[in-house]
């Protein structure tokens, strides 16, 4: 059980959440995960950790409502408790000094790529940020990175912020730089980290995306997160989450990632009295 | 011992009810119903006392078997639950999972008439008439000694060092990386096989008797064995054989393509076939195969059948007597209705344009010459490829050892199967008041072993508690 800090819904359907977990903010690093049930019936499901703070014992998690699972999380309130989060998991981002690192960051990812870029910043890397979401209003955090990065890019899919198009504008940012970067770094949904790297790949530059694929226990043993890369078998939750984007299996991850899309959201299409409560005052039913 | 006893053996083992195959397969209740007091009685009657049993040879953990027997005889149950639990802290649980066909009852001087002492089927209903009893008697304790141990995993091994080592008076943290305690005996081993309520029992137990039990704790991540070893004088590694083998082959991450772990995680441990009043789904697949041919595969067939299956399928590369199962697991199955499809081995999947498992490709097998393992060696037939259609595959081909704790934790030697190295009698590991049991020493292997190791690792680290001794 842990105690509920926190839960806001930042932009329209992203919310987060600052659940109380003193060990995991003692030990969790960039790059690394947890496995969080909300109640008892509750799905396990790995969230990316966006920050903490060791002083106050407290983790936060940015998540996207996509159904079921992540649905109950956003009916919480502070003072309640999730019956589990445990972690951290994985293994952290490698830090070095690469020189120029670029840190791409789409979705709930905007929130993860937080920690990677601040502490690639203190490792002594200039840091490019790039946001991107479907429109403006669904960029958040963009002042948490004004301090660091050199420069901030954004690209919106409307074209409300920054150059319009989707996540291959990112060739334009990338030729846009005096020079390409050393490293890109690339967290959000499967698109953006697929779509990414095929840029990158055509480029040359090394990128490490951090995979999310469905887990159960997050310690090696189901075996369900299995992902090919360089076309061997890993399992994300031991080996990764973070990965050479170029040499990810992207077909396969995206396939294995809609195993259970129609069950998740089988509760949005019925009209049956839903054990989840919501107090965002949204109707799904 | 009486004279008609001697002149007339009883050879009529009795059978254990159980449900009708038909009615089984479509409910997740234990199947075997276990025996009726006068039924265990009539059982308990046909053991023959001997005078040097040799039943208790066959047992890993020396349960005096006749003295608990006799008491099932004079209709002292409560004497006899208490001379089973001097060496068995988990009755209920053993008289359910335990090989007694090849331990205990393959010893029994009855068996050369084929007719040995149901045993495990006695131990079974000891603990589950005290189950009905209500309060279970929690045995005396030994003073404080205000020694510190941490049990990592609490599983079988787990479960049984802290029980012991409780009782010596010290004081024990068990730290389990799942949301629910007992290992494999929770998210493994399947409802109709071992009910969940046993286990939770069995955990309650522990924790009366003064053990705290901390979940949703990964130690190697959450914290280190150098860290625990800071708070704790001593520590035991009990994280069990959880990383699960593959066969490499083409399509094996195809959708549809399940480790049993993950099949029997999803439907135990996550409760999946009351989906969606539990959130953990589960596909219901029409065509399911399980590869491999142990308990876990039979387990994982029998689920698949209860889950609505219609066509379920055991493909194991060797021949019917070679099944490592339980015979009785595999007889279970087969009534139930699971195809056996033996010397058979699957050499690719073929999946659909989404992604999905559409057909098994495989190749027959025949009997060769005995292996390393001194079993027959299956051998490729060539030109013998064939295919079946199939929704589904579950791998259940075994699993090696966790490697999260051996690989955070440096000076913790490790075989080169990925086992950690400890001293067969006290289960010392290479690190200082670091100690180790169960599937993480042996590699996969049965809940009775598991508990053995935990008794004699107790032991050692007990002496070392109190001695001082490594």
């Amino acid at each position: 059980m842990n105690r509920v800090i926190e839960r806001t819904m930042i932009v329209p359907n992203m919310h987060l959440l600052t659940l109380e977990a003193p060990e995991i903010a003692r030990k969790i690093q960039p790059g690394q995960f947890v496995i969080v049930r909300a109640n008892d019936e509750g799905e396990r499901i790995p969230l990316s950790v966006a920050d903490w703070d060791i002083e106050k014992g407290t983790i936060t998690i940015i998540f996207m409502e996509v159904g079921a699972s992540t649905g109950a999380l956003a009916g919480l309130a502070a003072g309640d408790s999730v019956a589990t989060c445990v972690g951290p998991l994985g293994n952290a981002t490698t830090i070095g000094r690469f020189g120029t690192v670029m840190c791409v960051g789409g979705c709930y990812g905007i929130g993860s790529i937080y920690p990677v870029a601040r502490e690639l910043w203190y490792a002594g890397n200039e840091i490019i940020m790039v946001l991107e979401a479907r429109s403006s209003y669904l960029i958040y955090w963009a002042d948490r990175f004004v301090h660091r990065a050199a420069k901030i890019f954004t690209i919106t899919r409307d074209g409300s912020l920054g150059m319009k198009g989707h996540i291959t504008r990112l060739t334009d940012v990338i030729h846009s730089l005096p020079k390409p970067p050393d490293r890109i770094i690339v967290n959000g949904c499967t698109y953006l980290m697929a779509h990414a790297s095929e840029v990158t790949k055509n480029l040359g530059i090394p990128t490490i995306v951090n995979l999310n694929p469905i887990m159960i226990d997050g310690t090696g043993m189901c075996g369900v997160c299995r992902v090919t890369v360089g076309g061997t078998t890993k399992f994300a939750c031991v080996d990764g989450p973070e990965f050479d984007g170029h040499e990810v299996d992207w077909k396969e991850f995206l396939a294995r990632r809609k195993q259970y899309t129609n069950e998740e959201t089988s509760y949005f299409r019925h009209s049956d009295p839903k054990p989840i409560i919501h107090r965002e005052g949204k109707c799904h039913s | 011992m009486s004279e008609e006893k001697q002149g007339k053996l009883d050879l009529n083992r009795h059978d254990m009810p159980k449900q009708s195959p038909e009615m089984r397969r479509h409910n997740f209740n234990e199947v075997a119903l276990g025996y009726t007091q006068e039924l265990a009685v009539a059982e308990a009657k046909r053991c023959l006392q001997c005078k040097k049993p040799k039943c208790r040879t066959g047992c890993p953990v020396e349960i005096d078997i006749p003295d608990f027997i006799s008491y099932i005889v004079k209709g002292d149950f409560r004497s006899g639950i208490k001379k089973l639990k001097e060496k068995n802290c988990l009755p209920a649980v053993c008289g359910r999972v335990c090989p007694q066909e090849s331990q205990c009852e393959s010893q029994c001087i009855l068996k050369n008439k084929g007719a040995e002492v149901a045993i495990g089927r006695l131990e079974r209903f000891l603990a589950d008439w005290e189950a009905a009893q209500g309060e279970v008697d929690v045995p005396p304790k030994a003073a404080r000694t205000g020694k510190k141990v941490a049990v990592v995993g609490s599983g079988p091994a787990g479960i049984t060092v802290a029980g012991d080592l409780i009782l010596l008076g010290h004081d024990v943290t068990i730290f389990e990386a799942l949301h629910k305690a007992g290992g494999v005996l929770t998210y493994g081993i399947p409802e109709f096989r071992l009910p969940k309520a046993i286990v939770a029992r069995e955990v309650e137990y522990v924790k009366k008797l003064g053990v705290r039990v901390i979940t949703d704790y990964v130690v190697g991540k959450t914290r280190s064995i150098d860290e625990l070893l800071k708070e704790f004088d001593a520590v035991f590694i009990g994280t069990g054989a959880g990383l699960p083998w593959f066969m490499n082959i083409p399509g094996e991450n195809l959708n549809g393509v399940y480790s049993a772990n993950e099949y029997l995680t999803r439907m135990n441990l996550m409760q999946g076939y009351r989906f969606p009043m539990s959130s953990t789904p589960i596909r219901k697949h029409a065509k399911v195969a399980v590869v491999g041919g142990g308990n876990v595969a039979m387990d994982s067939a029998r689920t698949a059948l209860r889950m609505g299956a219609d066509e379920v399928r055991i493909i194991y590369r060797r021949s019917h007597a070679e099944l490592p199962a339980r015979a009785e697991e595999s007889e279970n199955a087969e009534e139930e209705g699971v195809i056996f499809n033996m010397l058979t081995l699957p050499v690719q999947y073929i999946g659909d344009e989404n992604g999905w498992l559409r057909e098994i490709e495989c190749l027959k097998m025949e009997l060769g010459e005995p292996d390393a393992s001194g079993r027959p060696r299956p051998v490729e037939m060539p030109n013998s490829n064939f295919r079946l259609e199939m929704d589904a595959v579950v791998c259940a081909i075994g699993n090696s050892p966790n490697p999260l704790v051996p690989s955070t934790t440096p000076g913790l030697e490790t075989t080169r199967r990925g086992t950690l190295v400890a001293d067969a009698e006290t289960g010392k590991t290479t690190r200082d008041r670091v100690w180790a049991g169960g599937d993480i020493v042996t590699g996969a292997a049965t809940v009775i072993l598991a508990m053995g190791a935990g008794r004699k690792a107790a032991r050692s680290i007990h002496e070392f508690l109190t001695t001082g001794k490594q």
